[in-house]
């Protein structure tokens, strides 16, 4: 139940008629910048995100450079006009947080070791928010490195699980988001099913938490697979 | 059009069995991966991919076409396209005695200079110096320098230079094309030219390419 008495789930579903395991519409595309290496765009219903990559590049100034290894620098910004409120531009403490779970849930997957002294950069830029910004973020940023041909390990795939009116459900909306007892973002190296990112509020018993691991493992596959098309079919393409 | 497979990071190709994990794989145990996106390739010795897009990594023995973007004391710092400045130093640069107590060296190779030049050494720290002692090394005057996507310059140049020579015959362009991705080009034709290498950069996965690029450079015979 929200905070104003309104109930989230009616009759097993839904308020925009969702299953609790159904995801939300996902729409995605690749190559949409220029001059960019890599980019994407990423909807999840109402959440928007656009990544572009640029790099492997030379990194400046001189002393971040690694001898050994490239280093991955990653910016999530939300656009002042993505949510109801206007949101006054620029980092906060909040992106700052989300642009480095973001660069931590992407950094196994990329061959670091291969471009010494040099920089890969992410750029996120969240357009619309509806809930999940996070994963929605992590799953553009993925797309839009393989978009860029940066040596990976595997794509990383993220999707949002949780617990609202008692009852587990995946890929959280806005409202839901907010009036959740129980919210989780986890992201995964798709094909070895390798947790990178797990985040959670709220509380749960060790049951609940292992469907929801399951679920979101679950959702996760079908990201790949939306991800997957949209790659193969992108360079198929006359 | 018939298309080839494509591969994404992390998909499994094949089994080892005895073979070298190559360029864009790598591997767990017996299986092979791709770690990057692009055409798997399957060899008796070897498992590689190649990449459909990317930045170029320099690997010895490389020709390149670079553009001088800094003269120092005893050489020139060399922009090749990639992450890394290259080095070419002066004894490798010029074949005369130059005494550098007196002379600008600026007068061989000044910034925005273009020329071909081939990669000689390159460290683990991708420290990266350029040669011009090689057959085909020289300071390219005049034309223009495109850059497409190195690794696509494979198809560009063709089996044994065909297809390139075939742009060069029938557009009349001189056109060196480095692997790093800047392909320079002089003559009058080279629009024509500019045209058919974007079309094989755009299509370079497709089959049957070079009828296409013949039809599309004879209509200007």
């Amino acid at each position: 139940m929200s905070e104003t008495g309104e109930k989230l789930i009616i009759d097993g579903k839904r308020l925009d008629g969702r299953e609790p395991e159904q995801l939300r519409p996902i729409q995605m595309e690749v190559k949409i910048i220029n001059r960019a290496n890599g980019s994407s765009l990423v909807n999840f219903g109402g959440t928007h995100a656009i990544a572009s990559v640029h790099g492997p590049r030379a990194l400046f100034p001189r002393w971040m450079q690694e001898s050994d290894t490239g280093i991955l620098r990653c910016r999530y910004n939300m656009a002042p006009f993505s949510v109801e409120d206007r949101k006054s531009p620029g980092p906060d403490r909040r992106s700052v947080e989300i642009s480095k779970v973001a660069r931590l849930a992407i950094e196994p997957a990329i061959f670091l070791e291969d471009f010494p002294k040099a920089t890969i950069d992410v750029f996120i830029e969240v357009l619309q928010a509806d809930g999940s910004t996070r994963v929605t973020g992590i799953n553009a940023a993925s797309l839009a490195l393989a978009d860029a041909g940066v040596p990976m390990r595997d794509l990383v795939t993220a999707c949002s699980v949780g617990k609202i009116d008692g009852v587990l459900v995946a890929d959280l909306n806005g409202k839901e988001d907010n009036n959740s007892e129980v919210d989780m973002a986890l992201a995964m190296l798709s094909t070895k099913k390798k947790i990178t990112l797990l985040q959670m509020d709220g509380s749960v018993n060790k049951e609940e938490l292992m469907i929801l691991l399951n679920l979101a493992e679950k959702s996760c596959e079908k990201i790949y697979e939306i991800q997957k098309k949209v790659l193969k079919e992108k360079y198929k393409r006359i | 059009m018939e298309i080839k497979e494509i591969v994404l990071p992390g998909e499994l190709i094949a089994e080892k069995k005895g073979r070298k994990a190559g360029r864009g794989t790598y591997f767990e145990g017996e299986k092979v991966f791709a770690g990057v996106l692009g055409i798997p390739r399957v060899d008796e010795n070897e498992i590689s991919v190649m990449p459909l897009s990317g930045v170029y990594t320099p690997s010895i023995e490389d020709k390149v076409v670079g553009i001088i973007q800094g003269v120092e004391i005893s050489g020139w710092t060399v922009g090749i396209n990639s992450p890394y400045l290259a080095f070419l130093p002066l004894s490798e640069g010029v074949s005369e005695f130059v005494d550098t107590q007196r002379t600008d060296i600026s007068r061989f190779f000044d910034i925005n200079d273009i020329i071909s030049c081939k990669i000689s050494k390159v460290t683990k720290n991708k420290t990266i110096q350029v040669s011009m002692r090689s057959i085909g090394s020289r300071k390219l005057y005049g034309g223009i320098t495109i850059k497409v996507t190195p690794t696509k310059i494979p198809r560009i140049i063709g089996k044994g230079g065909s297809m390139i020579s075939l742009i060069k015959e029938k557009t009349g362009c001189e056109i060196i094309a480095g692997q790093n991705g800047i392909v320079w080009m002089r003559g009058e034709r080279k629009d024509k030219a500019i045209e058919a290498i974007m079309t094989i950069e755009r299509e370079s996965h497709t089959i049957g390419l070079t009828e296409k690029i013949e039809k599309l450079l004879g209509e200007v015979v």
